[in-house]
């Protein structure tokens, strides 16, 4: 199986978007002269990767597994070479609360938040720590699982008596959910920095991409239903601010130590600051996604930039601030 | 929080922006979609079923008839044979009512509902999913009030839908639709100045919450629509799979001239054939056959003769009896498990046949926000709010037990508990109200809905 094999599907509740990813680039690799088998994560994978080798595995599953490294750990035991960030990067990134940190750490504006897992609620008693977290963050207020993409189970929260059913949404995607200040509203723009590093400069930013959802919230329909988002690229900002953004994001690429491309995810406020949301490693590539816009619009290939990364020799993993943190 | 640099957007910085942008909505014709297409988008809750399709997961949410209990060796030699020997009229195109030997044989297919119809009566659609979509096409413009079961089908919501009709849910208890709900919805339509013109009902093992209208409530249900003027459309695609071997009489029976029937081969053969009918008044007939010509011009001709050849050839209500065991068995493995593993509080139906058991959750829980918690335990289910066009239905979700073996059933149901039991903690964590107390689950009783 000499070629590439672009992993798509996997059992994550962002198996369907996965598979949308996984097509795409298939088609378009293939359009492109390259050699694709497209391989769901299943139990037979690890057989079919080992009887027969690809040149290179990229990985397009979101969710667990394949966002969170460990995929890639196995891949790494396997000695398959792999497109995007190596384990210990992606485990800080897929760890939103971890990423904001670092990114924090790295002199990037991030949304004051509250950690909570369910065993502290209980703990602690939920009624005082939402108190206590709505006194501190503010309404609204945004709920989302720690980890997790495609705005499954991300609510805002207006009304402190909305919460329980927030958490409730939010705790259905896993044992740990952030509460985050609010940065979006009136004169906020939200946007989507993709990064790629074909070296040897570095990490660059592609085009900022503004989304504009149609109905103000970006949520799985409003990303998945082409029509309903209009985005912008790049984005109706002032160069100040659009450098503003490339910059924080490819701080945020470097300080998490990712690899060869990543996607971040950022509000700007009205007064023009950047502020980090998240960022991701296995960004999205359906129809619908921005990393395929940003690309378009500085009249890159995914087949070229693919190939181009592929020659690259393999960079340490976690070189940044992940490696040094020992995550 | 380093970065602090105050940037105003000021009209001087409008004038600076860089080169200039694309923007796009991914989709040129997005202005230019009908009104009926707006609420065709992507759906979280679908996403969530791509993962139910692995294998990893036991899906007690598609209604998938269990197919592989066809004799399926005798199909094929039956397909290969119509090809063979009448190819040349299997692969053209045909009648648009469909053929007239099979419709010959769907006389057969509805008289143990005690139907009596002409095969002129019939009308063969690509499965009854488009019968359903004709009628619908040819009775409601926009705005039309149509009346339905509390909850129903999900996909005749969508059919709904696209034709932008309104629906009005009438509440059922253990007998199904309730006589004076449906009298009181009536009475609260027409005084909205609004028109109710169809009502769409599932008397036998109803989806999704599999309970059967005995025959009072079929009379009852009848009269009223006959004082009210309105047009029974009545979908009936499991009345023969009853499990103690009878077949509930058919409202179309009762009223030949004020019920449009809707039936189907998808789960008594196989839902592959794409093979449903209505039996419609002669009227409304003759309209289904003109408007199903512009949908498809005709049914396939060669799904229609296999099937034909089938019930011609082989023992077809012998297969029906084999469904039934299937299903019988199935339908106990899932009640069994249900009173065995289920958190006190929770309640479900009964059903004397079909497919389908409409499960309550304990006070408080919402099956939609539950769900990801069940594909991350690889169980899945249908939420109830999508067998409702009004957002009702968030405690309830709906369980398949055709698809899975016994065995499989199990372990879903063990599975589901688990994630009933971690939802109700949560709340409890969240400082929500208590569940009710316990229920007795272990002999539910069919009035649990």
């Amino acid at each position: 199986m000499s070629g590439i094999v672009v992993l798509a599907g996997g059992l994550s509740v962002e198996r369907e978007v996965s598979l949308r990813s996984g097509r795409r680039v298939a088609e378009e690799l293939r359009d492109g002269g390259l050699d694709v088998t497209v391989l769901d994560a299943d139990a037979a994978l690890l057989d079919r990767l080992a009887a027969d080798p690809p040149d290179l595995v990229v990985p397009l599953l979101h969710g667990a597994m394949g966002e969170d490294g460990a995929l890639r750990d196995v891949l790494d035991c396997l000695g398959i070479r792999y497109l995007g960030s190596g384990p210990a990067a992606c485990r800080l990134a897929y760890d939103k609360p971890a990423a904001k940190s670092i990114a924090a750490a790295a002199g990037i504006a991030v949304p004051e938040g509250i950690v909570l897992s369910q065993s502290a609620l209980r703990e602690l008693g939920a009624g005082r720590v939402l108190a206590a977290a709505v006194r501190r963050l503010g309404l609204p207020l945004v709920v989302k699982p720690a980890a997790g993409g495609s705005a499954f189970g991300v609510a805002v929260v207006d009304a402190a008596a909305e919460l329980p059913a927030a958490l409730v949404g939010a705790y259905g995607y896993g044992p740990v959910v952030l509460l985050e200040r609010f940065v979006g509203g009136d004169g906020a723009v939200e946007v989507a920095v993709p990064v790629l590093d074909q070296g040897p400069d570095g990490p660059r930013a592609l085009p900022v991409v503004e989304i504009r959802p149609q109905d103000g919230s970006y949520d799985y329909a409003a990303r998945y239903t082409a029509g309903l988002t209009e985005f912008v690229v790049p984005a109706d900002l002032p160069p100040v601010v659009l450098e503003r953004c490339a910059d924080a994001a490819v701080a945020a690429h470097r300080a998490l130590g990712l690899r060869d491309w990543s996607r971040v995810d950022l509000i700007v406020d009205p007064q023009g600051v950047p502020w980090f949301l998240e960022a991701n490693v296995a960004p999205g590539m359906t129809e619908t996604s921005t990393f395929p816009l940003a690309l378009q619009s500085a009249g890159l290939s995914l087949p070229a930039v693919i190939t181009a990364l592929a020659g690259r020799p393999g960079a340490p993993d976690g070189v940044g601030a992940a490696a040094r943190m020992g995550r | 929080m380093a970065v602090s640099v105050q940037a105003e957007r000021t009209d001087q910085a409008e004038t600076e922006r860089s080169g200039p942008a694309h923007r796009s909505r991914l989709d040129p014709w997005v202005e230019q979609y009908a009104a009926r297409a707006r609420g065709l988008t992507a759906s979280q809750v679908r996403a969530l079923f791509a993962v139910a399709s692995r294998p990893e997961v036991v899906s007690l949410a598609g209604g998938m008839p269990y197919v592989a209990a066809l004799p399926l060796d005798e199909l094929a030699d039956i397909a290969a044979r119509v090809v063979r020997d009448r190819g040349a009229h299997a692969l053209q195109y045909g009648s648009g009512q469909g053929d007239p030997d099979l419709r010959e044989q769907i006389l057969q297919v509805m008289q143990p509902a005690g139907i009596r119809a002409h095969s002129d009566d019939v009308v063969v659609t690509a499965g009854s999913q488009l019968a359903l979509d004709l009628v619908v096409r040819i009775f409601c413009d926009p705005g039309d009030v149509v009346l339905v079961e509390a909850p129903t089908y999900v996909t005749a919501l969508g059919v709904f839908a696209s034709y932008q009709c309104q629906v009005v849910h009438v509440p059922m208890d253990d007998q199904g639709m309730v006589p004076g709900a449906l009298s009181d919805a009536v009475a609260a339509v027409r005084a909205s100045g609004r028109r109710p013109k169809l009502l769409y009902t599932i008397p036998s093992f109803h989806n999704p919450t599999g309970l059967t209208q005995g025959p009072a409530r079929r009379a009852a249900v009848l009269e009223l629509a006959q004082r009210h003027g309105l047009l029974v459309l009545e979908d009936d695609p499991y009345g023969l799979l009853g499990f103690d071997g009878s077949v509930p009489r058919a409202l179309r029976a009762d009223d030949p001239d004020g019920v449009v029937y809707l039936g189907t081969f998808s789960k008594t053969v196989a839902a592959g054939f794409r093979v449903g009918w209505a039996t419609a008044p002669h009227g409304i007939r003759d309209k289904l056959v003109l408007a199903a010509e512009t949908a498809t011009l005709c049914p396939s001709n060669l799904t229609q003769l296999v099937l034909g050849e089938y019930l011609v050839t082989s023992p077809w209500y012998e297969q029906v009896k084999a469904y039934r065991e299937v299903y019988r068995e199935r339908r106990d493995a899932l009640l069994d498990a249900l009173a065995a593993y289920m958190p006190a509080g929770t309640t479900w139906t009964v059903p004397g046949g079909g497919f389908y058991s409409w499960l309550t959750l304990p006070d408080g829980l919402d099956a939609t926000a539950m769900l990801p918690r069940a594909v991350a335990d690889l169980v899945a289910y249908v939420p109830g709010t999508g067998f409702f066009a009004d957002g009702q239905g968030a405690s309830s979700l709906r369980l398949s037990y055709c698809f899975p073996p016994p065995d499989r059933i199990r372990e879903g149901v063990r599975r589901l508990a688990g994630v009933v039991a971690a939802e109700r903690d949560l709340l409890a964590d969240l400082g929500a109200p208590a569940p009710l107390p316990a229920r007795p689950t272990a002999a539910p009783s069919a009035d649990q809905v």
